[in-house]
């Protein structure tokens, strides 16, 4: 039996082990975010704040984007269950993101139209 | 009268679940199907309160504001004000609804194997968790407003209070649901036969807590 079968339960749900694994990968990445947030305001010292500052909003995303999929795939079993149920959540993300960025660049638009 | 074979997928279950759910065309018990498609709504619900918090963000003519030092109107007069925002206990508060989630994937896995130690043990933790979550937002609330910070201060605390009062909204429902659910569990009402009951209640409670993944990072960390 390979390790993939070890991890897998019979009905497809992960085992506890599995679970653990990705709450410490959760916790590691929240701490991340903050460390981000910390270093990019100058509290890890003035030397890391030139470096993190420019890119913490993509690290933030990034980190974050990272946090909803491994809860999404393994806590709701999406990697698991039927992909219609995947694409029944993943649509309307899709929609989601394209309202918020259209939203902003819309009123960032008439934000710059407004100050000329 | 031929029965049709179910579909893989439906197989691939705990047996228990399949004695109370009712599989559509799919294959999918449709209670399960019908929460997944109100998480697909609800989607967009959080995303237009997100939109507009995002909007709104760096537009507000008084304080307080959520990082920086800014002129507050308090008691009738213009002062100086600190950032609002406490990270350290929104940090604490997002780690326990994070471990939540873990907890009642226990509980779940609990259910589904019939281990009634377990699924009561993590039930339990699941709905302390979530309970003491409701519970910081309720002090930050109430710290805010000592701070002079109410619903129409400003576009921040508008679109703040919406937001994280929202989803904070949808954390009681869940608290109050998997409440109901632990009694049960402790009456022996919740075995491998109902299982989908609470795998459903789960799922639901996995959305909360991925839409305060997206939360976080907006309103706590991002200047």
């Amino acid at each position: 039996m390979d390790a993939h079968a070890h991890d897998q339960e019979s009905h497809g749900h992960p085992t506890p082990a599995v679970y653990v694994k990705i709450a410490v990968v959760l916790f590691i990445l929240t701490a991340l975010e903050v460390l981000a947030f910390e270093a990019a305001g100058g509290g890890l010292g003035p030397s890391l704040k030139p470096i993190i500052e420019p890119i913490v909003v993509l690290l933030l995303i990034v980190l974050s984007a990272a946090k909803f999929a491994l809860v999404a795939m393994f806590y709701m079993h999406l990697k698991q269950d039927p992909r219609l149920l995947a694409n029944i959540f993943v649509f309307p993300i899709l929609i989601a993101a394209v309202v918020i960025g259209s939203l902003i660049v819309l009123f960032q638009y008439w934000r710059v139209q407004g100050a000329r | 009268m031929s029965h049709a074979m179910p579909a893989p997928h439906v197989l691939a279950h705990p047996e228990g679940s399949q004695h109370e759910s009712h599989p559509t065309t799919t294959g999918i018990p449709s209670r399960k199907l019908a929460l997944w498609t109100l998480i697909g709504s609800e989607c967009l619900f959080f995303a237009s309160l997100i939109s507009t918090y995002l909007v709104y963000k760096g537009r507000s003519l008084v304080g307080p504001l959520p990082h920086t030092e800014s002129q507050c109107m308090l008691e009738g007069q213009m002062q100086a004000c600190e950032p609002i925002i406490e990270i350290p206990l929104v940090t604490f508060g997002t780690a326990v609804l994070l471990f939540s989630s873990f907890f009642i994937v226990l509980a779940l896995y609990g259910a589904q194997k019939g281990k009634r130690g377990m699924l009561v043990g993590w039930l339990a933790a699941t709905v302390i968790s979530g309970l003491f979550f409701v519970g910081m937002q309720v002090y930050e609330f109430q710290h805010f407003f000592h701070k002079g910070m109410g619903y129409s201060t400003n576009l921040f605390s508008s679109s703040f209070f919406t937001l994280t009062g929202f989803h904070g909204s949808h954390v009681t429902v869940g608290v109050i649901w998997l409440a109901t659910l632990l009694v049960l569990a402790i009456r022996g009402k919740l075995g491998p036969g109902k299982a989908l009951n609470l795998e459903i209640a789960a799922l639901y409670w996995h959305f909360v807590d991925v839409v305060w993944i997206v939360i976080f990072p907006v309103v706590y960390l991002m200047r």
